[in-house]
C-alpha cells in the first residue's frame, strides 16, 4: 500500500472507532424523528457532518421550513469554509478538480489531521484519502444501524467516547503552540466561542470564535513575522 | 379541475408522503449547502498568494477554530470535562501519540462521569 495512503488510515483509525457510538446515537435521534434506515443512510452519506445532522433533527421536530433548515444547516457548516480556505495552502499540488472531489470528505477530524501533518511534511492526494475517506462508509453505516436498532441502545455517554472529538481537538491544538502570541489567539477564540455558545443558538460560537482568533493575529501582527522564516 | 388535483395528490401521496418529500428534500439541500462550504475556502483560495497579514489570520486558523469548537465543551459541560481536558492537554505537551492521548481523554473523562 501506498505508504502516505497507510499512514492516513493510521492517524484516522482511533476515530473510527470512536464514531461508531456517536453514528448509533445519532441514527437512534434520527430513528425517533421517524427517518427509516435508508433515509438515515441518505442523508449521512450525502451530508456527512455530524453536527450539521444533529441540529437538523433538532430543526425537524420543531417543523421548520425546509428552505430555512438549509440555511440554517449552511451557518452549522460555516467552519468549514475557513478550514477549506486553511487547507487550501497545503493542497495547492492536487490538481483543482481531484482536490474539488477530496474536500468532500473534509470532515472536522480529517481537517485537523491533515493541519497536523502539514506542520512537518506536504499533504499528498493518497494522505488526504487515507485519512477522510475511511471514516465516511463507517458514519453511515453506523447512522443506518442506529436507526434500524431506533431507541434500544440507552445512553452511550457513559463510556466516554464522546470525549474521543474534544481529546482528538486537543491533542492537535497542542502541535500548534507558537508561544504568547498562540496564547492570546486561543483566549480570544476561547472566550468569544464560549460566551456565544452560552447566548447565542445554532453553532456560530465555532465561526465567532474562530474569527476573534483571526482578528488577534492580524492585530499582533508585524512585518518581521514572516521575513524570520 | 379539483377532482384532477385530488386525484392527482392520491397519487403523490400513495408513491412518496408530503413528509418524506420534504425530508427528501431537505437531505438534498443540506447535502449541497455542507459540501459548498467546505469548497468556498478552497475555491476563493486556491492559486493565490497569501502575504503578510492576511497569511497570519490564515495560520491563526487551525488553532482558533479547533479551541473554539472545544473550548464550549470542555469549559462548560461541568468539571468532568474539564479535568478530563486538562489530562488529555497534559499527554499532549508529553508529545504522546495521538491515540494514547485519545484513549487517556476517553478513559479519565469516563472514570471522572462515575465519581464526579
Amino acid at each position: 500500500m501506498n505508504k502516505d495512503l497507510a499512514q492516513g488510515l493510521r492517524d484516522i483509525s482511533p476515530m473510527m472507532i470512536a464514531y461508531a457510538p456517536i453514528a448509533l446515537l445519532w441514527g437512534t435521534i434520527a430513528a425517533g424523528q421517524g427517518l427509516s434506515p435508508f433515509q438515515a443512510w441518505l442523508m449521512s452519506a450525502g451530508v456527512y457532518s455530524g453536527a450539521a445532522q444533529f441540529v437538523s433533527m433538532d430543526l425537524i421536530e420543531t417543523g421548520m421550513p425546509v428552505l430555512l433548515l438549509v440555511l440554517t444547516i449552511a451557518t452549522v457548516s460555516l467552519r468549514h469554509v475557513l478550514m477549506s480556505a486553511s487547507v487550501s495552502r497545503h493542497i495547492a499540488s492536487i490538481p483543482r478538480a481531484r482536490a474539488s472531489l477530496l474536500l468532500f470528505w473534509l470532515t472536522d477530524e480529517a481537517w485537523a489531521l491533515i493541519e497536523r501533518r502539514a506542520l512537518e511534511r506536504p499533504i499528498s492526494a493518497a494522505y488526504f484519502v487515507g485519512v477522510a475517506v475511511p471514516l465516511w462508509p463507517t458514519w453511515f453505516s453506523f447512522c443506518a444501524l442506529g436507526a434500524w436498532l431506533g431507541n434500544s441502545l440507552g445512553d452511550t455517554s457513559r463510556f466516554g467516547l464522546d470525549f474521543a472529538f474534544a481529546a482528538m481537538f486537543i491533542a492537535v491544538l497542542a502541535g500548534f503552540w507558537k508561544g504568547t502570541r498562540t496564547a492570546l489567539v486561543l483566549v480570544a477564540s476561547a472566550t468569544v466561542a464560549t460566551l456565544a455558545k452560552f447566548y447565542l443558538p445554532g453553532a456560530w460560537y465555532i465561526i465567532l470564535g474562530g474569527i476573534a482568533g483571526m482578528l488577534i493575529a492580524i492585530i499582533g501582527y508585524r512585518e518581521v513575522d514572516h521575513v524570520e522564516r | 379541475m379539483p377532482e384532477c388535483s385530488l386525484r392527482l395528490s392520491v397519487i403523490v401521496k400513495l408513491t412518496m408522503s408530503n413528509g418524506d418529500l420534504h425530508l427528501y428534500l431537505a437531505i438534498f439541500g443540506m447535502a449541497i449547502a455542507t459540501y459548498s462550504t467546505r469548497l468556498a475556502g478552497y475555491w476563493l483560495l486556491q492559486g493565490r498568494t497569501i502575504r503578510g497579514r492576511y497569511l497570519a489570520a490564515l495560520e491563526a486558523v487551525p488553532p482558533a477554530i479547533l479551541t473554539a469548537v472545544i473550548a464550549p465543551t470542555v469549559l462548560m459541560e461541568g468539571p468532568a470535562s474539564m479535568l478530563a481536558g486538562a489530562a488529555t492537554l497534559v499527554t499532549a505537551l508529553l508529545r504522546m501519540p495521538l491515540l494514547v492521548t485519545i484513549a487517556v481523554g476517553v478513559a479519565s473523562v469516563a472514570a471522572l462521569r462515575q465519581i464526579m
